[in-house]
């Protein structure tokens, strides 16, 4: 008989050293994220997976699940907090969704899209952050990046490449390519690296096959992200690893 | 129904995509012109927005124009919904918001190939464009938005009943797009 907590009344067993979020994935309960992914070390950045916890809000993809925690996940609450956490990363960068070729796969315009984000709301910032296409198979546009760090993780911890890192502080942090060029050219990324798949906006792009599945058939345009996280969330009986947030992975 | 609600619509910086969407409701506008009416509208040509229940404006805010039909709705209209990702986000013509609008004015009509001879249009009745192109709800407030680009005859549909029927309006999966 495994430990458990109280996830929205739910009772959620977990093992020892899972967080909060991990538990309630492989327990088939879903819970808002956006920087989190079930292969990579949690990062925490984002916040969407805030929940409350004993009165006061956490990150769920960081914090420890604990005997007897009382986890609050989907009150109005929490989900008011996520849609303007949403509306922010919408007004920061420039997510122009009508020209961007991940629409309809991209994780932020889903989670806004099931958080009934109609506006951003706020004043847009429209930052100039010109696209980096020197490579000649992949498409950098700055663009759209969240800071979300998965390129950065993926590219160093499962490509062993150094490839991204992010650089500045508060609202100049900015996606940044390790070359002396600056540019994606001069770095060994490849079209078969993790990082190449991770990207859960429209940053990274492999050149030439962005329509190849028309828009209104896309992941999102089937099923809710809320219906479909769990997906690729390892379960306990079955963690293979295998994953279906990453396109191009079986 | 005792009263009629009575609705303005307009474009601005925008493509009229919205306004055929609109259209795209096909069969049903017959049902929705039982409980509306059209004030200003391109789809009655009356050139200036009377009180109004609902004003439907598509497209973003980017010349001095713009700006004086946005006032005149938001003074009219009880309701103000911003329909569209060129009135919600700015939207394509928004794309020009990160370079310095004298540059762009100088390339389209001096530098640019094939319009030798140009000349920047000064024509005192063209409006002045606005150094950057705005979404509507930075310059006045904006009470519901409708997104997409443009949102389905569906979408519009479902939110414009829920709206006249009382209802909080939702669009849900399948509805809500932002392309």
């Amino acid at each position: 008989m495994s430990d458990t907590f109280q996830l929205d009344g739910a009772s959620v067993p977990f093992e020892p050293g899972q967080t909060v979020m991990q538990a309630a994935l492989a327990a088939g309960h879903y819970i808002p994220h956006l920087c989190y992914h079930p292969e990579f070390k949690p990062h925490g950045s984002c916040k969407l997976c805030t929940v409350k916890v004993g009165g006061r809000t956490a990150a769920s993809c960081t914090m420890p699940a604990e005997v007897g925690l009382n986890v609050e996940s989907n009150i109005e609450e929490m989900n008011g907090l996520r849609r303007t956490l949403v509306q922010m990363l919408f007004a920061e960068g420039n997510h122009f969704c009508p020209s961007c070729e991940k629409s309809g796969n991209c994780m932020l315009q889903a989670l806004g899209y099931d958080l009934e984000v109609h506006t951003a709301g706020f004043r847009h910032l429209y930052p100039d952050r010109p696209v980096d296409a020197s490579h000649p198979d992949i498409l950098l546009d700055f663009n759209r990046c969240i800071l979300c760090e998965l390129c950065v993780r993926a590219s160093s911890e499962v490509d062993g490449k150094n490839v991204f890192a992010l650089s500045g502080r508060g609202i100049t942090k900015h996606l940044i390519v390790n070359a002396e060029s600056g540019l994606l050219k001069d770095t060994d990324i490849a079209l078969t690296d993790k990082a190449m798949q991770v990207c859960p906006v429209g940053v990274i792009l492999p050149k030439r096959v962005g329509f190849s599945v028309p828009i209104g058939k896309r992941r999102y345009d089937q099923r809710p992200i809320s219906a479909q996280a769990l997906d690729d969330a390892p379960r306990q009986a079955d963690a293979s690893g295998s994953c279906a947030a990453c396109e191009g992975t079986p | 129904m005792s009263k009629k609600l009575r609705i303005a619509t307009t474009s601005l910086a925008g493509c009229f995509g919205c306004h055929m969407s609109l259209l795209d409701i096909d069969e049903r506008l017959f049902p929705l012109l039982d409980l509306i009416e059209f004030d200003r509208s391109p789809l009655t040509d009356i050139k200036h927005c009377g009180p109004c229940d609902i004003g439907l404006i598509e497209g973003g805010i980017c010349n001095a124009e713009n700006v004086h039909v946005l006032h005149e709705f938001r003074k009219n209209c009880k309701i103000l919904i911003a329909i569209g990702s060129c009135a919600i986000t700015g939207g394509l013509p928004a794309q020009r918001n990160h370079l310095d609008l004298g540059s762009c004015l100088t390339e389209v009509y001096l530098t640019e190939p094939g319009l030798a001879h140009g000349h920047i249009p000064n024509d005192p009745e063209l409006p002045l464009p606005l150094d950057k192109v705005h979404p509507l709800h930075e310059v006045v407030k904006i009470d519901y938005f409708i997104p997409g680009c443009p949102p389905s005859g569906d979408a519009i549909w479902k939110f414009l009943t829920d709206l006249i029927a009382g209802r909080t309006p939702e669009l849900g999966h399948g509805l809500i797009k932002y392309d």
